[in-house]
C-alpha cells in the first residue's frame, strides 16, 4: 500500500488542479481543456488495446464516429438526455468493437492494422450513401447543444471513471490476461488464457471508451456529427496519443491526450509555418521524433526519471 | 519460425505429378475470372470499355501494390505512409514540370528523387526502431501526416493540373473506345515492374536483396550488407510507389493531397488479395480489385453501391480474404512452430 502512495498523491493533485481549472480559464480555453478530456478517454481506450493485449488499431475513429452519430441521431430523432446517448455510445461501441474483434482474432500485428486503417478510411463513406439517415455530407444535427463547461465536466467526468474502471480491471486478473497475450500468445494460451475471449474483450472495451469520446467529440462541435470530421486523420491523431503518452502504462495518457489535444490549437500561432497545415507538419515530426527518442512514450520518461531519483 | 512453400507455380511443379489442391483452384479461379471477361468484352461493348478502364486502374493500384509487397517482404512491416510518399514524387514532378522540364524528363528526376528519398526515410527514422512492428507503423503514420502536412503547406490543398503527354484521344477497336490514356498507364506500369523483376532476378545486387529478405542472419555470414539491402529495398519501393502517383493523375484529372488515400486502400486489398509476400501476386490483385470495383459501380445500381460505398467495398473485401483465404492467392501460408 506504502509503495501506491505517490502515484495516489499525484492522481489527487490532477484531479485538483482539474477541479480549480473552469474557476480560472476563459471560456475559449476551457474548450481546449474539454478536448484534452475527450482525448484522454479515447486514448485511454486505445492503449488498452494496443498498449496492453498489443493490438494495433488505427481505426479507433471508426468507433468514435459511430459513438457520436449515436449521440446526434438520438438527439435529433428522440431528444433524448445527452448522458443516456453516451451511454447508449459506449453500448453500441461495445457491441461493434466485439464484431469487429471476432474477424481481429485470426489476425494479428500487421494485417490487424491494416483491416482497422481500412476501417477506418470506409467509414466516412458510409453517411454519404445512406444520407436520409445519417445526412449525408452536411451530417446530423443533435437538437440540443451544451455550454463549454458542461462539456468540460462531463469529459473529465468520464475521463475519471474511466480511468478508475480502467485501472480496476487493468490491475486484475482480466490485465494479466491481456498482458500475457501481449507478450507470447502461445506462453499465454499454454497457461491458460483464453484467448478469443480476452482479444474480443479488449476489443469491445476499447471501442466502448472511443465511443464515448466520439459523443462528447460532437457535442463538443455545437452537435453536429460530420463525416469530414472522422476522417482517417482522427484515427492517427488517437494512435499518435497513445505512442506518447507510452503504450502500456496509464500514468502517460495525460501527456498523449494534451499533446493530440492542444497541439493542433497551439501551433497555429506558431510563426512560418503558422497556417492550417503547420500542424501537421509539426504533428507528423514530433511523432517520428517521440519514437526516435522516447519509444516509450512519457510514461518510460516518468519511469526514468523515478529511477534516476531512487538511485 | 518456419513456413511452407504452397505458391501455385510451386505446387502444379508438385513432385511425383500430385498436383495441390489449392493451387489448382486458384489457377482455375483465375482463368476463370479471364473466361468470363473474355465472353463479357465480346458480348458488350459497355462491359469492355469497364474492363478497360479497370484493367488501367488496376495496374496502377498494383505498382502501389507491389512497392508495400517490397517493404514486407524485407522487413514483415507496412509501410502506411508508402500512398503519401508516391503523391509527394507526383508533386515533385508537377514542380519539375512548373519549371519547364518535358515530362519524361521529369518523370526520370522524379524516380530518382523517389529512390534517394525511400532510401534516406529508411537509414534515419525506420532502422532505429526496426526491431518493433508497433514502433515502425507508428512511425510511418507519423511520415503520412508529416508528407501530407509539408504537400498542404508548400502546394496549398486546391487541386493543380499537370500537362500529360498521353492526351484524351483514343483508339475505336470494334465499338470500344480504348483511351490513350488508359494504354500509357497500363504500358508505363508494366515496364516499371519487368525492370524491378529483371533486377531482382538477374543482378547480384537483386540477388543480395533476395537474401537480405528471405534469411537476413545468413546473408550477412556470406557478406551481403543487409541493412544496405534493406534500405534500397525501401527506395526501389518509393521508385514504384512514384510510377503509381504518377500513372494515377491522369485518372484523376487532377492532383490534391489526399489523391492517393483511396488508392492506397485498393493496394492493401491487392496486396493482401495477391498474398503479401508474391510481387506477382500483388500485380494479379491489382487488376482484380481495378477491373471488379469498375465493374460493380458500373452495373450494380447507384442505390445500392455507388461510388460512395468504393471504398467500403474494398475494406469488404480485405476482410473476406484475410477470413477466408489469409495467405492470399499466391501467398505461402505460415506455420509458426513454437
Amino acid at each position: 500500500m506504502r509503495r501506491q502512495i505517490p502515484a495516489l498523491a499525484s492522481l489527487l493533485a490532477v484531479a485538483a488542479v482539474l477541479c480549480v481549472l473552469p474557476f480560472i480559464l476563459s471560456d475559449y480555453n476551457v474548450s481546449l481543456a474539454a478536448q484534452v478530456g475527450i482525448f484522454f478517454v479515447a486514448v485511454l481506450g486505445l492503449n488498452i488495446l494496443t498498449g496492453y493485449t498489443g493490438q494495433i488499431s488505427i481505426g479507433h475513429g471508426a468507433f468514435m464516429a459511430i459513438g457520436g452519430y449515436t449521440t446526434a441521431v438520438m438527439s435529433r430523432d428522440h431528444h433524448t438526455n445527452l448522458v443516456v446517448t453516451m451511454l447508449m455510445a459506449f453500448a453500441i461501441c461495445f457491441v461493434v468493437g466485439l464484431i469487429v474483434g471476432l474477424p481481429a482474432l485470426r489476425f494479428s500485428g500487421v494485417y490487424l492494422a491494416l483491416v482497422t486503417f481500412a476501417l477506418a478510411v470506409s467509414i466516412p463513406q458510409i453517411p454519404l450513401q445512406y444520407s436520409t439517415f445519417l445526412g449525408g455530407i452536411g451530417g446530423v444535427t443533435s437538437s440540443q447543444t451544451v455550454s463549454n463547461l458542461w462539456i468540460y465536466v462531463a469529459a473529465w467526468t468520464c475521463s475519471a471513471i474511466l480511468f478508475v474502471l480502467a485501472w480496476l480491471l487493468l490491475r486484475g486478473r482480466l490485465g494479466r490476461a491481456f498482458r500475457a497475450i501481449r507478450d507470447s500468445e502461445i506462453a499465454a494460451v499454454a497457461s491458460g488464457v483464453e484467448l478469443p475471449v480476452y482479444k474480443t474483450l479488449a476489443f469491445g472495451i476499447s471501442a466502448a471508451y472511443a465511443g464515448v469520446a466520439g459523443s462528447l467529440f460532437v457535442l463538443a462541435t455545437n452537435g453536429f456529427a460530420q463525416p469530414s470530421e472522422f476522417g482517417v486523420f482522427l484515427s492517427l491523431q488517437l494512435l499518435i496519443g497513445a505512442a506518447v503518452a507510452g503504450l502500456g502504462s496509464l500514468w502517460g495518457i495525460l501527456a498523449g491526450a494534451a499533446f493530440v489535444g492542444l497541439l493542433p490549437q497551439v501551433s497555429t500561432s506558431v510563426p512560418v509555418i503558422g497556417s492550417d497545415h503547420g500542424r501537421d507538419v509539426v504533428f507528423g515530426a514530433a511523432v517520428v521524433l517521440v519514437m526516435l527518442l522516447l519509444p516509450d512514450g512519457f510514461a518510460g520518461l516518468l519511469a526514468r526519471l523515478k529511477r534516476l531519483a531512487r538511485a | 519460425m518456419d513456413s511452407a512453400e504452397t505458391s501455385p507455380l510451386a505446387g502444379l511443379r508438385a513432385r511425383g505429378g500430385a498436383i495441390d489442391v489449392d493451387a489448382a483452384v486458384v489457377v482455375l479461379l483465375l482463368l476463370g475470372a479471364a473466361i468470363f471477361l473474355l465472353v463479357g468484352c465480346l458480348q458488350s461493348t459497355t462491359f469492355a470499355q469497364y474492363t478497360v478502364q479497370g484493367l488501367a486502374l488496376g495496374s496502377v493500384y498494383g505498382a502501389l501494390a507491389l512497392a508495400l509487397v517490397l517493404v514486407y517482404r524485407a522487413t514483415h512491416v507496412i509501410n502506411f505512409a508508402q500512398g503519401e510518399l508516391a503523391m509527394l514524387t507526383t508533386y515533385i514532378a508537377y514542380q519539375l514540370m512548373l519549371w519547364g522540364l518535358s515530362y519524361w524528363a521529369a518523370f526520370a528526376a522524379t524516380l530518382a528523387i523517389a529512390f534517394a528519398l525511400g532510401t534516406a526515410l529508411q537509414v534515419t527514422v525506420i532502422r532505429p526502431v526496426q526491431r518493433s512492428v508497433i514502433a515502425v507503423v507508428i512511425v510511418t503514420v507519423g511520415l503520412f501526416i508529416l508528407i501530407d502536412g509539408v504537400v498542404n503547406w508548400i502546394w496549398g490543398a486546391d487541386p493543380k493540373f499537370m500537362h500529360s503527354p498521353f492526351g484524351f484521344a483514343s483508339f475505336d477497336v470494334g465499338g470500344v473506345e480504348i483511351s490513350h490514356r488508359y494504354l500509357w498507364m497500363m504500358g508505363v506500369v508494366f515496364v516499371s515492374v519487368l525492370l524491378v523483376w529483371a533486377l531482382f532476378r538477374f543482378t547480384k545486387l537483386g540477388l543480395g536483396m533476395r537474401a537480405a529478405a528471405l534469411r537476413p542472419a545468413a546473408a550477412a555470414l556470406v557478406g551481403v550488407r543487409v541493412d544496405s539491402m534493406l534500405a534500397i529495398g525501401w527506395g526501389l519501393a518509393a521508385v514504384l510507389g512514384a510510377v503509381a502517383g504518377l500513372m494515377a493523375e491522369p485518372s484523376q484529372f487532377s492532383l490534391s493531397p489526399e489523391f492517393m488515400q483511396p488508392i492506397l486502400v485498393y493496394a492493401f486489398a491487392a496486396a493482401v488479395l495477391g498474398g503479401l509476400e508474391s510481387p506477382a501476386g500483388a500485380l494479379v490483385g491489382g487488376l482484380a480489385i481495378g477491373v471488379s470495383l469498375t465493374l460493380v459501380v458500373g452495373y450494380v445500381p447507384q442505390k445500392y453501391i455507388g461510388s460512395e460505398l468504393q471504398l467500403p467495398l474494398a475494406f469488404a473485401v480485405l476482410l473476406l480474404i484475410l477470413l477466408v483465404k489469409p495467405s492470399g492467392l499466391f501467398g505461402r501460408r505460415e506455420v509458426r512452430r513454437v
